[in-house]
């Protein structure tokens, strides 16, 4: 096919265009590449000589940089796995169980997710836990978490057990098999990449939230990263900020990879739709 | 074969009830609390943290007021603002400059579509408190990247946050936030019929024709639950708080962050349950026209 000159001039100005818009998102986040490695690093933009990894081992030896990535690390598969269990449990009851009522079960589960939010629910969450005698403890952030996100979880998972032909399970129980067996050993492993992408979706949940560490948390020793990176900037005056950028990256490092792994495993669709 | 069953009703509740006891206790049950609290005028310290009174619609006439109900820092100044802030970062900015952008990465060579894809996609999956982090350093008056861009252009440095706070979190929240709006009409694009925009450019017609005449209309459902979508999730938003802390003077207090403030700061925590009740309401609002509007979506594809 060949290009009138004015489709490509337009073709042009496209690319430009999204360059440069592509640029400006850039821009923000450009300073953030370079301090980590920077020995001197202030606020300003500058391009690190020599480029050093000094700022990475001073972060290793702070033991409350090091506890904050271990309380985000232990608050995260905390919740991660009280909502893989029950969500998978659940999203099987609801697609392949008869009990009663289970379409509405699940749209009002959904209704209450999106109605409850974080900045609506924060009073009664706080006053629920209190109750409980939990507040400051890594299990009240992580039950907290889990009940948030369980019916996202719930609905995607049941979504893909549904997916499934119900025939795989019949016949391993025409075979003899009990529904559990049925459950354990024909189900679970045909259901498990979606519970790797319900688990890795929560996990990222966990990991970069703030507010509700940030209220349900007193004590600095149980503080997870986001709270402790959070404080270090906006109160103590004048931040060490190579300490802090270092820390930052480090802390983004999952993230990050996780994003890169499920985006190579499953492509952009899983986790375009589902971020809460 | 019909009344074969792959897990009986028995074990069905078993299964469900861990999900139900969690959802229960940390979603259900906050709802009518929140909305209990709010009769009453609980707080934080002091005797009424223990004994709390009934005190009816107290809250809300307090909320309500309108006597100071457009002054800075008080419920109605925070409505208002937030509902400019949805309208201009999440409806135009996020949704817009996403649909721009999916639209014009669809005939980029490759390496810009990379390019700018990622940094649009990098800017949503940090955690937000790294991006409050990388912002707060951005705009910093003496060495922020921003400033420094600015005197290289020969303009005076501005002191953002402090000047014009309101329009650095519509900014920060449309950056944040368009790669949800991209990816998804993106997807939406890909979808449409490679055949009809080949017609259209047998009768020659430019890129702009085919988006308005031909795409935008395919994509309709697509624009909507977008805008639902991000409209929630906007109006809950806490990230700006990150940055700006509700202020200078109140001015970027946001619901989500003036709620906060009178629970957690004021400790009024039947107060903070009004606003938090009022925050349920319009939530509810759009849940329920979003999950209309998917129903019938199901209700088609069928």
């Amino acid at each position: 096919m060949t290009l009138s000159f004015q489709q490509i001039l337009s073709r042009i100005s496209f690319s430009v265009l999204a360059a440069l818009i592509g640029i400006c998102f850039a821009l923000p986040l450009i300073w953030f590449l370079f301090a980590p490695f920077n020995a001197r690093a202030e606020l300003g933009l500058e391009i690190p000589s020599p480029f050093t990894l000094k700022n990475f081992f001073t972060v290793f030896e702070n033991t409350f940089a090091m506890r904050g990535l271990l309380n985000s690390f232990i608050q995260s598969i905390g919740g991660v796995v009280l909502v893989g269990f029950a969500a998978t449990l659940a999203a099987y009851a609801l697609s392949r169980s008869d009990i009663p009522g289970k379409k509405s079960i699940t749209y009002l589960l959904l209704l209450f997710s999106s109605v409850v939010s974080g900045s609506a629910a924060m009073v009664p969450i706080f006053l629920i836990v209190s109750k409980l005698g939990l507040i400051d403890t890594h299990v009240a952030v992580i039950l907290v978490f889990a009940g948030g996100l369980l019916p996202t979880a719930m609905f995607i998972l049941r979504d893909f057990i549904d997916g499934i032909p119900k025939s795989y399970e019949e016949s391993a129980m025409v075979a003899g098999a009990s529904s559990m067996q049925a459950f354990r050993d024909v189900a679970l492993p045909v259901i498990r990449p979606g519970i790797v992408v319900v688990v890795v979706w929560a996990f990222v949940n966990i990991w970069g939230s703030f507010l509700i560490p940030f209220i349900l948390l007193r004590s600095d020793e149980l503080m997870p990263a986001s709270v402790a990176i959070y404080s270090f900037y906006s109160e103590a005056g004048t931040p060490i900020v190579t300490l802090l950028a270092a820390y930052a990256l480090i802390y983004s490092f999952p993230v990050i990879s996780l994003y890169l792994f499920v985006n190579w495993k499953f492509g952009f669709r899983f986790f375009g739709g589902i971020k809460a | 074969m019909k009344n074969f069953s792959l897990l009986s009703v028995r074990a069905g509740t078993l299964f469900f009830s861990p999900a139900a006891a969690l959802v229960g206790a940390f979603v259900i049950v906050p709802f009518f609390w929140v909305i209990f609290v709010s009769f009453t005028n609980r707080t934080l310290l002091g005797k009424t943290a223990l004994n709390p009174e009934f005190v009816g619609f107290d809250n809300y006439v307090a909320l309500f007021n309108m006597e100071t109900f457009f002054t800075r820092g008080q419920f109605g100044f925070s409505l208002i603002l937030t509902i400019q802030f949805v309208l201009l970062s999440a409806l135009i900015g996020q949704a817009l400059l996403g649909m721009i952008l999916a639209w014009l990465l669809q005939s980029t060579p490759k390496y810009v579509k990379v390019f700018s894809e990622s940094a649009v996609i990098v800017a949503w999956i940090l955690p937000e408190v790294v991006i409050g982090f990388a912002w707060f350093a951005f705009l910093d008056y003496d060495n922020g990247t921003l400033n420094m861009l600015t005197t290289a252009l020969g303009l005076e440095p501005g002191d953002w946050l402090l000047d014009n706070p309101f329009w650095v979190i519509v900014f920060f929240n449309t950056w944040r936030g368009a790669a949800f709006s991209m990816m998804l009409f993106n997807s939406a694009f890909a979808s449409l019929p490679p055949s009809y925009f080949q017609a259209a450019d047998v009768a020659g017609a430019t890129s702009f024709q085919k988006f308005k005449d031909i795409a935008l209309p395919l994509i309709k459902g697509h624009v909507v639950t977008d805008l639902i979508l991000i409209t929630m999730w906007t109006f809950n938003v806490f990230t700006p708080f990150l940055l700006t802390q509700g202020g200078p003077s109140y001015r970027t207090e946001l619901l989500s962050i003036y709620t906060y403030r009178v629970a957690f700061k004021d400790f009024e925590f039947g107060k903070g349950a009004a606003v938090g009740v009022v925050i349920m309401l319009i939530n509810l609002a759009f849940a329920l026209f979003y999950l209309r509007i998917a129903k019938q979506k199901h209700k088609g594809a069928e």
